[in-house]
């Protein structure tokens, strides 16, 4: 078969089935932006910003465990989808970002619209390379799939010169079946022996905690892992990209860990004997003060990434492989050594504290007259039954909504753990409800992040995705605001939006439902207004809150585990002082 | 600690810029570095020297590792091997007394002169580093007028070697 290189790139998504390209046009990617509007089977979906392309290309990718597949031009086209790129790269999501380039002739002759892309991608990618010949270009997005989506996986740069689609060129065409790249080995099994250690520790400890991070969630290992904590009958705590790898609402789940997370996480990761780690990081937002962090721990990491264990935090017991194997070796093990069941007895002690620690009931608040951030989320759970894919932007509302909602799944929660991206939200939503046209998808957003990409309100329009936007409307970056307040003595340095639009009328204006909700007793019936009366539409729901709530509880900077702000109504309730168990 | 860190590379374009950007951008020392093609052409090999505590020098490796160009790598110090550099030095000489002196010392240390004009020598030494950051000192600060050194190489001692 002779194809153009345009042909090829259309052709090769096709092997790779590819439903959606997220994409916006421009003078390179003219020639792909042709042999695409020639066929029927990579549906093309065009936003309004590149930024917007890559959190909509993540936001599919998280939910559905596909790479998200970008088209963007050069130059601008290209550094406009960076922020996304960076994003991905942080939280490990497999994504295939084409960029355009101007013609190889005039590579390194600051043509117009050129820049170098794959300079300027270098740090943020798993990989990334130049196309500069139209032979090679099959194999080379067959490589930047397989790259993308093995291994830990990332986002990968291809960069093609406009030359090499010229549609008047045509080569021969084989999309390659398979790839090897002796460079690139990605670890599967895990050491067995590694693993039999990992599993003996666990069993001889008296105070075991799993710390589940989103290497479960993107190794598809979500039900070992729940086989494994069940037959372990240890407490289970996930991290914010780990939400859902283990039912928030299961038996034996005390909740996120880190900065935000609850005071029983915290408190059993300080004083815990022994932590497994599956697929976490032990990122600063988790560990706090590092030479604080579980001083009476043993731990074993479960990682696929090598580079991630013992980085921050020293492993008694690594081991290095894909977590689904691993786990089921884990298991494979504890059935060979006869270990069938918890062993309550020996952890009835533990739990017996883990359940002093939940008796203060952190995440309790005090209702007002006023609306809070916090029953929002508990009333979303209740009226979409805690089912909904949930997307979110960067801020208090995004601790809120990994606090209260109780993820029941994989890949039900998706949002900027790592990179921290404002305007991630409403653009994965997109992404997420053209996976699934049938679900209920809603993007938990404030004022602040939804106006970073608030274009995409017009391609939700084009493509009929009928997401649920929920504004926490406190007129404040809040998390900025609560910073301000603890640690700069409420000097709100440029935390206040100003001149903030009429977000009922503007969500009109782009052809959606605005409803403005200012009194909690309203709160419930407009929101089923919104999923239930307007289930196929966009609703912008922009909820007035109480402007000054905080999120509790909270690890600040330089503290251990041990050391949390609680709320001010749980700060008196409590002794938070470490016991001595050494 | 002091390392020397080989590396096979893929011989492809932006491999050496993905090897520099990663210490620039992780913060990692680079003391010298040093690239060219090996017996097979499809690969170039680095020899990088680094110094860090043992974390840093296992996620200089590790992270190394996880680049896609990167085929395969060894931290030659940790077992026997060789290290040699090369430097070419211009020294100024003028006078029998010193130009006799300057010879004596380029004897001592196995070196070569390479050039002669009337008022300097260049000469080429070849050694570990150490020894040659000891032949510019002998030679005095006074007298340098130019030095150009490769950073080491390095290779391992015995029949094992750094090959796919």
């Amino acid at each position: 078969m002779e194809l153009s290189g345009g042909q090829i790139i259309v052709e090769s998504l096709k092997s790779e089935g590819v439903e959606f390209v997220f994409g916006y046009p421009g003078g390179s990617v003219l020639h792909i932006y042709d042999a695409l509007s020639q066929q029927d089977d990579v549906k093309h979906v065009l936003v309004r910003h590149e930024q917007g392309a890559t959190h909509a290309a993540d936001g599919y990718a998280r939910c559905t465990g596909k790479p998200g597949v970008v088209l963007v031009t050069s130059g601008p086209g290209a550094t406009n989808a960076v922020t996304g790129i960076a994003t991905a790269y942080t939280d490990s999501i497999p994504m295939v970002v084409l960029t355009g380039q101007v013609p190889l002739k005039f590579v390194g002759s600051d043509a117009f619209q050129e820049c170098d892309s794959v300079g300027i991608t270098r740090p943020i990618v798993k990989h990334n390379l130049m196309v500069k010949r139209v032979e090679d270009l099959g194999a080379a997005l067959k490589k930047a799939f397989h790259i993308a989506t093995t291994g830990r996986p990332g986002p990968v740069v291809v960069d093609i010169p406009k030359n090499i689609t010229d549609p008047s060129i045509k080569v021969a065409f084989d999309y390659p079946t398979s790839v090897d790249i002796r460079s690139y080995r990605p670890a599967i099994k895990g050491h067995s022996g590694q693993i039999r250690k990992a599993a003996e520790l666990l069993l001889a400890a008296k105070r075991p905690i799993l710390y589940v991070g989103g290497g479960v969630v993107q190794g598809n290992a979500s039900e070992e892992l729940r086989a494994l904590a069940a037959r372990l009958g240890m407490p289970v705590t996930c991290t914010l990209m780990g939400l859902g790898a283990y039912p928030g609402k299961g038996e034996h789940s005390i909740g996120m860990l880190g900065m935000h997370g609850t005071y029983e996480a915290n408190m059993a990761m300080h004083e815990a004997d022994v932590i497994l780690s599956a697929g976490a990081r032990f990122d600063d937002r988790v560990t706090g003060e590092l030479d604080k962090f579980a001083p009476y721990a043993k731990i074993a990491h479960i990682d696929v990434d090598p580079s991630s264990i013992s980085k921050t935090v020293k492993a008694d017991i690594p081991i290095v492989g894909q977590m689904q194997p691993v786990l089921e070796e884990m298991l494979r093990i504890l059935d060979e050594i006869g270990h069938k069941a918890p062993d309550t007895e020996q952890l009835k002690p533990w739990w017996e504290q883990v359940a002093r620690w939940q008796a203060l009931d952190c995440l309790s608040y005090t209702v007002k007259d006023k609306i809070l951030p916090q029953q929002v989320i508990e009333t979303l759970y209740k009226v979409t039954n805690g089912d909904a894919i949930i997307t979110s932007d960067v801020g208090q509302h995004q601790m809120f909504a990994a606090q209260y909602y109780q993820f029941n799944r994989p890949r039900q929660w998706l949002n900027s753990g790592g990179l921290g991206t404002m305007g991630f939200g409403l653009p994965a939503a997109i992404g997420a409800q053209l996976a699934f046209p049938d679900s209920q998808v809603a993007c938990v957003t404030g004022e602040a992040s939804i106006m970073m990409c608030i274009q995409e309100l017009s391609t939700a329009l084009q493509y009929k995705t009928p997401v649920k936007v929920i504004n926490l409307n406190n007129r404040y970056m809040g998390m900025v605001r609560q910073w301000q307040e603890m640690f700069y003595d409420k000097r709100y340095s440029m935390s206040y939006v100003e001149a903030l639009p009429d977000l009922v009328t503007m969500a009109e204006s782009f052809g959606h439902i605005g409803i403005r909700v200012t009194k909690p007793e309203d709160l419930e019936a407009a929101m089923q207004k919104a999923f239930v009366e307007h289930k196929d539409r966009l609703v912008f729901m922009d909820i007035e809150i109480d402007q000054e709530v905080n999120v509790y509880p909270m690890i600040a900077n330089g503290k251990g585990h041990h050391e949390m702000l609680l709320s001010p109504k749980q700060a008196e309730a409590t002794n938070a002082e470490p016991r001595d168990l050494a | 600690m002091r390392h020397i860190i080989s590396v096979l590379v893929e011989n492809e374009f932006g491999a050496l810029s993905r090897i520099a950007g990663l210490f620039s951008a992780r913060g990692y020392n680079i003391e010298s570095l040093n690239v060219a093609p090996t017996q097979d052409d499809s690969m170039s090999r680095m020899t990088i020297v680094t110094s860090g505590t043992d974390d840093v020098i296992e996620q200089i490796t590790k992270q190394l590792n996880k680049l896609i160009d990167v085929i395969k790598l060894t931290d030659l110090t940790e077992s026997a091997h060789i290290e040699r550099e090369m430097m070419l030095i211009k020294v100024a000489a003028t006078g029998a007394e010193r130009r006799d002196e300057v010879k004596r010392l380029v004897d001592i240390f196995r070196g070569k002169v390479m050039d002669v004009t009337d008022s300097a020598f260049t000469i080429e030494v070849t050694g570990a580093a150490s020894k040659l950051d000891a032949f510019s000192a002998t030679l005095g600060e006074e007298g340098v007028i130019e030095v150009v050194r490769s950073g080491p190489l390095g290779i391992g001692r015995g029949d094992k070697a750094l090959q796919l």
